[in-house]
Formats: C-alpha cells, sequence, structure tokens
C-alpha cells in the first residue's frame, strides 16, 4: 500500500460518504423532476406539453438564445484576442469589469433594465412617445439575458488564447499570411473547442435564466413567457405535472449540456496534454544547458 | 540580400533590451548571435523579423528601409523556437501555408504547390511525414519541417531563433552539421540565435557576441576564440582561468615562485586570463610565473584530461593536459604541481 | 493612434477593432445599465434612501439573505471538501460521471431546481415527510432556503479545491511521511494549509452567488415578509409596487456588498498566495 493514500477502509468510507453526498442533494432533485412529471404517465405527459402556451415559451426561449449567445460569441472572440494577445494599460481592470455581470444578482439584471427602459425609466418615456416597447417585451427579455451570459464565452477563450501564445500567428505573419488569414486558419482553428465549451455554457444559461427575465417580463402569458417563466406559472396553478413536464425539457437541456461539456473537455483535455508532454520532454534539456564557462 | 542594423535601441518597460545596435550581415553569410539569456539577441532577430518593433534605429535591408514593411511583406523565413508548427494543420500543409496565403494573383496552383511542397520535403529529408501532424514528428523532425515551411515562401533571409535548443544532446550535434551543409548549398543570408558556444564556434561564418544589450565583438570563430576583445567574450566561449598578477618592485607576476619578470613600470596589476589547454602542468617551477597547486579532482575519461587543482590562496583552476602528458606526469590526486601559462588569452591592466 | 495605451508595441493586428468592440459592448451592455443603479439612487435624498434600507423590513431580508448563505456557505465547505478529496485521489467505477453531475447545478435552471427542491422537502416530500416527522421544517422555512442555497452553491467550491488538490506535490506528502508523519498529521500539517486559500475562494464564490440567488430559492422560501422573505424578492415585490426607488436602494447595498466580498477575498487570497509562494 502507497503511503500516499489512507487506509482501505478510510477510503471506502470517504467515497460513500461523497457519493451519499451527491445523490441527495443532485441525484434526488434530478429525478424528482422526472419522477413527477411522469407519475401520471407518458400520455399525460406529452398532452400537457402539448399546449400553445408551452410552444410559445419554447419559441421565444429559443429565440432569445438564438439572439444572445451570437452576440456574446462575437463579443467574446474580440474581447479575448484584444486581451490575450496585447499588453495594454487597464487589461486588469477591463477583465474586472468583463466579469462583472456574473456577480450581480438575477434580479438586479433585470432591475436595471427597467431603470433604463421602463416607464419611470430613463428613456421610458421617449419610447413611449414613439411607441417602442421593450420592457415587459421580448427585446427587454433580450437584453437581460445578454447582461446575464455577457461574460460566458470570453471567459472560457480568454485563458485559452493565453495558454496559447502568439508563436503560431507570428509564424504566419512571417510566412505572409494578413490578420484575417491569420485569425481564420491558425487562431480560430486552435481555439474552436474553447469557443464551443462557452457558447454550450452560455446557451444553458440563456435558455435557463429566470430572475433577470422574471423583471422584466411582464409574465404575459403566450407572448411574454419564456420556458423557466412558463414553469413558475403552471406551478403556481397547481398544475405540477404541466410544470415538471417543462421542467423536464430543461432539465434534459441541462443533462445534454453537462454531457456535451464533459466531451468537450475529454476531447480538449488529450489536444493540450499531447502539446504540453512534446514540449516538456524537450524543455528541460533546454533549461540544463548553460555549462561550461567559470 | 545584405541586411544592416543601424544604431537599433528597444527597451521593455525599464529593461534595455538593445542598446545602440549595429551590425552588417552580407549576402550569403551564416552569422551566429551569441550571448546569454536577457542579452538581446532574441530580440534583435525579431526585430529584423518585424515581429517587434525597435524604438531607435533602422533596418536596411539590401539598402533599402524596412521600417514600413511589416512581417507578411518582409520575406524573410522564420523559424522560431518551439517550431510553432501549425497544430492543427498536417506536415504538408503547415508547409503549403505559405503559399496558399498568397494574394489571388500571386497563388501557385495546387499542382504547383502540391510540387513545390514535396521538393521542400525532400531537401529536409522527410519525404515520409508529409501526412502526419506535428504532435506525431521527433523534435528534430519538428525542426526540419519549420524549416521547410519558411522556406516555401523563397525568403531572402533566413533567421532561426535558438534552432537547436529544444533538442536532445546528439540530435543536436547531428543537425549542426547538417545546417552547415544545408546552407553551403543553399547560400541564403541567414542568422542564428544561441546561447551554446560550441554550436555558435561549429556552425557559424561569423559570430556576434552580444551581452546586456550590446554587441561585445563580431568576428570569425577563430577571432572570437583566440582574439577576445573583453573578458566577457572570453569567458563565453570557453573555460578559462583567472590569474590575478602582482607588481613587485616593478616587476610584474602572477606566480608564487619569486623571480624576475617583464618590467611592468606604470601598472599596479593585473588579471590575466588563460584557458585551460594553455597552462603547462610540472612537478617543479618552471619560472616565475608558475603557481603551486594541489590537485583535487582528475577525469581522465575523454580525448584529453580535465584536472581540477586549488592554489593556496584557494584560488581554483581548470586545467587540461593531453593523455600523453598525464601518463607521463603519472600525476594522482591531492598531488602538489606546479601550473604555468604558456599563453596569456586576454589581459586587463589597472594602471 | 491611440497606441501608447500599449504596454509594449506588438506587431500582431487586430488591437484596435478588437478593443474598440469590447470597450463598446461592454459599456452598451453592462456599464451603462448598471450605472443607472447609481444614477437613479443619486437621485434619492439620503434620508430616504437610509430609511429604505433600515426599514425593518428591509434588515430582515438582508439578516437572512446573508445568514443563509453563510450557512449555506459553510455546509458547502464541508462537502465540497469532501467531495472534491475524492474525486482528486481515489479512483473507483462511475467516477467520470458523478465528476460530471457535480456540475449540475450549474446547468440546471433555477426554476427547475426550485421547484424540484420544493417537492422533495415539503411536507410530504420524500424527504420532507421525514424531517417533519422530527419537526423540522425543511421547506417555506429559513431552512428551506438554505437547502436551496447549498445545491447552487456546491460546485463552487469542488471546482476550486479539486485542481488545487490534483496539482499538490506529491512529493510533500512523501516528504512528511519520512519524517515520520502519520496519515492525519500530513493531512492537517500540509496538506491542509496548501488548500485553504482555494477554499476561500470556493466559499465566497458560493456566499456571493447565494446572495443574489433567486429562482431556487423563491418556491422553497414561503415569501413571508419578515421572516422568509430574501433580499432579491424584497426588490422584485417593490418593483411589483413601482417603488423603483426603494427597489434601487435595496440593489445598491446588495451589489457593493458582494463586490467588497469580491475585492476582500482576492485581497485574502493573494496574501496566503504569497506566504504560500503558490499562484
Amino acid at each position: 500500500m502507497s503511503i500516499r493514500t489512507e487506509q482501505p477502509w478510510v477510503r471506502r468510507a470517504l467515497i460513500a460518504a461523497a457519493l451519499v453526498c451527491l445523490a441527495l442533494f443532485i441525484l434526488l432533485p434530478l429525478f424528482v423532476v422526472f419522477f413527477n412529471a411522469l407519475n401520471k404517465g407518458v400520455e399525460v405527459y406529452f398532452r400537457s406539453l402539448n399546449d400553445p402556451d408551452t410552444f410559445s415559451a419554447i419559441r421565444l426561449t429559443v429565440i432569445t438564445a438564438l439572439v444572445a449567445v451570437p452576440l456574446n460569441l462575437i463579443f467574446g472572440v474580440a474581447a479575448s484576442w484584444a486581451i490575450a494577445k496585447f499588453d495594454f494599460w487597464g487589461k486588469n481592470f477591463l477583465t474586472t469589469l468583463i466579469d462583472l455581470p456574473l456577480s450581480v444578482s438575477p434580479v438586479i439584471s433585470g432591475l436595471i433594465f427597467v431603470l433604463l427602459f421602463g416607464a419611470q425609466g430613463a428613456f421610458g418615456p421617449w419610447l413611449m412617445e414613439h411607441g417602442i416597447k421593450i420592457i415587459f417585451a421580448p427585446p427587454a427579455i433580450i437584453l437581460a439575458t445578454i447582461f446575464i451570459t455577457f461574460p460566458m464565452v470570453a471567459r472560457e477563450l480568454i485563458p485559452v488564447m493565453k495558454a496559447q501564445g502568439s508563436e503560431e500567428e507570428e509564424a504566419a505573419m512571417t510566412l505572409g499570411a494578413s490578420g484575417f488569414q491569420t485569425f481564420w486558419r491558425v487562431t480560430l482553428p486552435n481555439i474552436k473547442w474553447g469557443l464551443l465549451y462557452g457558447v454550450i455554457l452560455c446557451n444553458a444559461r440563456a435558455m435557463g435564466e429566470f430572475g433577470a427575465v422574471s423583471v422584466v417580463s411582464g409574465h404575459i402569458r403566450g407572448q411574454t413567457n419564456t420556458l423557466p417563466l412558463h414553469i413558475e406559472i403552471l406551478y403556481n396553478e397547481y398544475n405540477f405535472t404541466a410544470a415538471f413536464a417543462a421542467a423536464s425539457l430543461l432539465a434534459m437541456l441541462a443533462l445534454v449540456t453537462l454531457v456535451l461539456k464533459s466531451m468537450i473537455e475529454f476531447k480538449y483535455r488529450a489536444e493540450l496534454s499531447a502539446r504540453d508532454g512534446s514540449v516538456g520532454a524537450f524543455a528541460g534539456v533546454a533549461a540544463g544547458k548553460m555549462e561550461n564557462h567559470s | 540580400m545584405s541586411i544592416e542594423v543601424k544604431q537599433i535601441t528597444k527597451i521593455f518597460g525599464t529593461f534595455k533590451a538593445l542598446d545602440d545596435v549595429s551590425l552588417k550581415v552580407e549576402t550569403g553569410e551564416l552569422i551566429a548571435l551569441l550571448g546569454p539569456s536577457g542579452s538581446g539577441k532574441t530580440t534583435l532577430l525579431r526585430i529584423i523579423a518585424g515581429l517587434e518593433t525597435a524604438d531607435a534605429g533602422e533596418i536596411l535591408f539590401h539598402g533599402e528601409d524596412a521600417k514600413e514593411k511589416q512581417t507578411k511583406d518582409r520575406s524573410v523565413g522564420f523559424v522560431f523556437q518551439h517550431y510553432a508548427l501549425f497544430r492543427h494543420m498536417t506536415v504538408f500543409e503547415n508547409i503549403a501555408f505559405g503559399l496558399r496565403v498568397k494574394p489571388k494573383s500571386f497563388r501557385p496552383s495546387e499542382q504547383q504547390i502540391k510540387e513545390k511542397v514535396h521538393e521542400l520535403l525532400k531537401l529536409v529529408q522527410l519525404e515520409w511525414v508529409a501526412s502526419r501532424y506535428p504532435s506525431q514528428l521527433s523534435g528534430g523532425q519538428r525542426q526540419r519541417i519549420a524549416l521547410a515551411r519558411a522556406l516555401a515562401i523563397e525568403p531572402k533571409v533566413l533567421l532561426l531563433d535558438e534552432p537547436f535548443g529544444s533538442l536532445d544532446a546528439n540530435v543536436r550535434k547531428e543537425l549542426r552539421q547538417w545546417l552547415r551543409r544545408f546552407h553551403d548549398n543553399l547560400h541564403i543570408t541567414s542568422l542564428f540565435v544561441t546561447h551554446d558556444q560550441e554550436e555558435a564556434l561549429e556552425v557559424a561564418d561569423k559570430i556576434v557576441v552580444m551581452n546586456a544589450g550590446k554587441i561585445e565583438q563580431i568576428g570569425t570563430p577563430e577571432e572570437v576564440y583566440h582574439k577576445p576583445v573583453s573578458a566577457f567574450v572570453l569567458n563565453f566561449l570557453g573555460n578559462v582561468n583567472l590569474f590575478h598578477a602582482r607588481v613587485e618592485e616593478g616587476k610584474l607576476s602572477v606566480g608564487t615562485a619569486p623571480g624576475v619578470q617583464e618590467p611592468a613600470a606604470k601598472i599596479k596589476s593585473a588579471k590575466m586570463y588563460v584557458r585551460p589547454h594553455q597552462l603547462s602542468v610540472t612537478r617543479e617551477p618552471l619560472s616565475v610565473n608558475s603557481v603551486k597547486v594541489v590537485l583535487v579532482f582528475i577525469n581522465p575519461a575523454g580525448s584529453s584530461v580535465k584536472i581540477e587543482a586549488c592554489a593556496q590562496d584557494g584560488n581554483n583552476f581548470q586545467v587540461e593536459i593531453t593523455q600523453d602528458e598525464y601518463k607521463a606526469l603519472n600525476l594522482a590526486k591531492n598531488d602538489e604541481v606546479y601550473l604555468t601559462p604558456k599563453k596569456i588569452t586576454y589581459s586587463e591592466y589597472e594602471i | 493612434m491611440g497606441i501608447n495605451i500599449l504596454k509594449q508595441k506588438s506587431t500582431l493586428p487586430g488591437l484596435h477593432l478588437s478593443l474598440g468592440y469590447t470597450i463598446f459592448y461592454l459599456s452598451l451592455i453592462v456599464l451603462i445599465p448598471l450605472s443607472m443603479l447609481f444614477i437613479k439612487t443619486s437621485t434619492m435624498g439620503l434620508r430616504e434612501f437610509v430609511d429604505v434600507i433600515t426599514s425593518p423590513r428591509t434588515l430582515a431580508a438582508y439578516r437572512l439573505s446573508f445568514g443563509a448563505s453563510l450557512a449555506a456557505g459553510l455546509v458547502n465547505i464541508i462537502m465540497g471538501f469532501l467531495i472534491a478529496w475524492v474525486l482528486a485521489r481515489y479512483s473507483f467505477p462511475g467516477k467520470k460521471i458523478v465528476d460530471a453531475l457535480v456540475d449540475f447545478p450549474f446547468a440546471l435552471p433555477t426554476a427547475v431546481t426550485g421547484i424540484a427542491l420544493t417537492s422533495l422537502y415539503s411536507q410530504n416530500g420524500w424527504v420532507g415527510q421525514y424531517l417533519y416527522k422530527w419537526g423540522i421544517e425543511s421547506a417555506y422555512s429559513p431552512l428551506g432556503i438554505t437547502i436551496a442555497l447549498i445545491f447552487i452553491g456546491l460546485p463552487f467550491v469542488v471546482r476550486t479545491v479539486e485542481p488545487v488538490l490534483q496539482e499538490l506535490d506529491a512529493e510533500l506528502e512523501d516528504a512528511a511521511a519520512s519524517l515520520g508523519a502519520n496519515r492525519w498529521q500530513t493531512f492537517i500539517k500540509v496538506l491542509f494549509p496548501n488548500i485553504i486559500p482555494a477554499l476561500i475562494t470556493g466559499f465566497t464564490l458560493a456566499f456571493a452567488r447565494a446572495i443574489g440567488e433567486y429562482g431556487s430559492v423563491i418556491f422553497i422560501a414561503g415569501n413571508m415578509p419578515g421572516k422568509t422573505e430574501i433580499a432579491p424578492l424584497l426588490i422584485m415585490t417593490k418593483l411589483e409596487q413601482y417603488d423603483y426607488a426603494g427597489a434601487t436602494a435595496i440593489a445598491v447595498v446588495m451589489l457593493l456588498v458582494s463586490f467588497g466580498l469580491l475585492a476582500l477575498t482576492n485581497f485574502v487570497q493573494s496574501v496566503f498566495s504569497k506566504r504560500i509562494g503558490m499562484n
């Protein structure tokens, strides 16, 4: 037995304790969602999903994600290029600002858009005059979702780009590639896993956001309800089976997200370690080379 | 194409990486930039490639100012220290990259690209790796592929950053000779950066010794080794022993035995530098310059015998003698012998 | 133009475009909307502001939010450390799946979490029925709120501690063992001090998230003013009553507290890291 590990019985007890914690706190809630959704049979499950309000909620959720994710993706690529490849004044401050939305409560994230565009808000009267509706309408839902998921792609990309350094880009430039060619042919293929990873996490959050969206939505059935908001309405109407049926859709989204995430991690790790291993194996020789002068 | 570097200065924050450096490289030369880490050699190479911009000074390519030219337009082949091969591309695509990113009107046809890549692979003797990825190659193979990729754009200048730095010792030896022959065939103006004096001495036509952002000496390998212009160059190019010479009654001597030496009227003291193989070892003092030492370590393995000796004042000496001399003298550890400089490679006087 | 913002000149292209767009988008989406909080607050009188944030109902909400977050954070330190230890140190069948499951609370939408936990912990729920028998009210109570906050905070602790445990130099443990320390002494004197910074970080991240949490809490909370009403819900209630100023005042205090906390952790962590000599 190695000195670096515990007695077998200690080990087993710790593993068991950890698994019990996880089962109780994570598996059980997951299980209860599907149990409650399918409790009254598969037929009831599908009947409760087959509802125009549910469909329109799904539609709005998908539209929101389809707008928010690409916008944050473009931002993520731009921000990580600037932050990972260049050294400028205020860079740390900028990075902090980018992470800011993560430490803002969802309710406050919604509140700030009410303060901007609500009836009493800064632009409220002007918008009303021009008949533009943002608050209690899809635009505010999309805006709040963009805010909530703002840093999610950038956060994944910045470390990936930093770790890769700029050598391959420099090589491309010495070979005559333009800035755009360098980005498209060299940078993008190298960050694709990190990018996909960020997009998947961003999408999961965008589709599942509740608090921020709840503040700005107005809860108009069939119009300004996203799927998470729709669950709340159904639940508060004591329509539990329908609520859990809708919840099961989001739970499946979460599971798919986890599976994809684990797959990317696996793939990306393999790629990373292959490269690190090969560089590391030779780096040692170079380091030990300062010899021969007294 | 010739390269002229004129009074280049480069500052990183508060660190002066290059301080008023000037250098001229003639067409077809193979030049080594030699120096310890932090001496500015890589920075100079990157400035020539346009990967770094100088704070002052100018670079002339064939007499023409290169300042306005971006890296991509300089037609400089750059081989990076860690090769910077594109990980997501096969060897073939790596080499073809420079051809594929050419503006449409200059871009060769697919057939021409294929021929060119195979020609280059043949040149670096790695025809069978075309479809592999960089991670499937050994260090030495990557090195040669990086070179082939740089050559694909038919550069007028080839710049290599520590080309052998990341390789195993024996692969490094082999590739050195290969690069030398390679340059002899192609005759492309080349600069390479190294911190290994052996490498510079063996491969280069001319060596530029750098220290702390300045050029210490430019010369052929023979010149920098045998006629160093500073203690730094001397130290950097091989082992050396230091003798503190004393002035007694107007005579200068380094030894412990009393006697007469050359007149040194104006000199107060001096530092004499002697290479290990330029010390004779004898049982009796040869002259006033003989120093009495105790042998602390003898390594007879190798073509010469390496000896470490210690003088009474605590000074350490490294000596190299031939196997024949070693046998004739019948030396053993802790023997007391005398060391006498045969030739002083470099000396510094305080007047 | 603008080149002087660079600490170090670079020959890579695209700085102005990428940085310009970054700052533009950041201002549009984050900075301008967030600044509205402070603009709105500045239009309130100081008196009015203080009145809102010191009213009994607000204070009760703060107390509940911070108290439950603190309790949940402490539970997560223990549970998160246990799980991280097991994942980093031992191998067992199904470990990969367990490892992926740890992130589940990140991925599950909060509304789903909320109704799932409520159904589990309410009086006739699978877990709640036993707890209620013992007289433990596990739903519609501060305990219920804490349970929800434990759920959402757990991954923060596991994910900050796990990599540190994995990267700890195995030689440290061998050295301790060779010097005669038993396994427990090695853990307490050698391993644990190295993990403290990660534990603090994990705790603060979980705590900061918990303070602002809304979706997973409101279903299980009960939402009784002064008793089980968390601060984010109070903001929501004020908004529904069109009391924008009141909502903003409460929000500003919460925001400043979470920023202050994160700054404090960064500071504590940098002090610790310097002492231990890790990054």
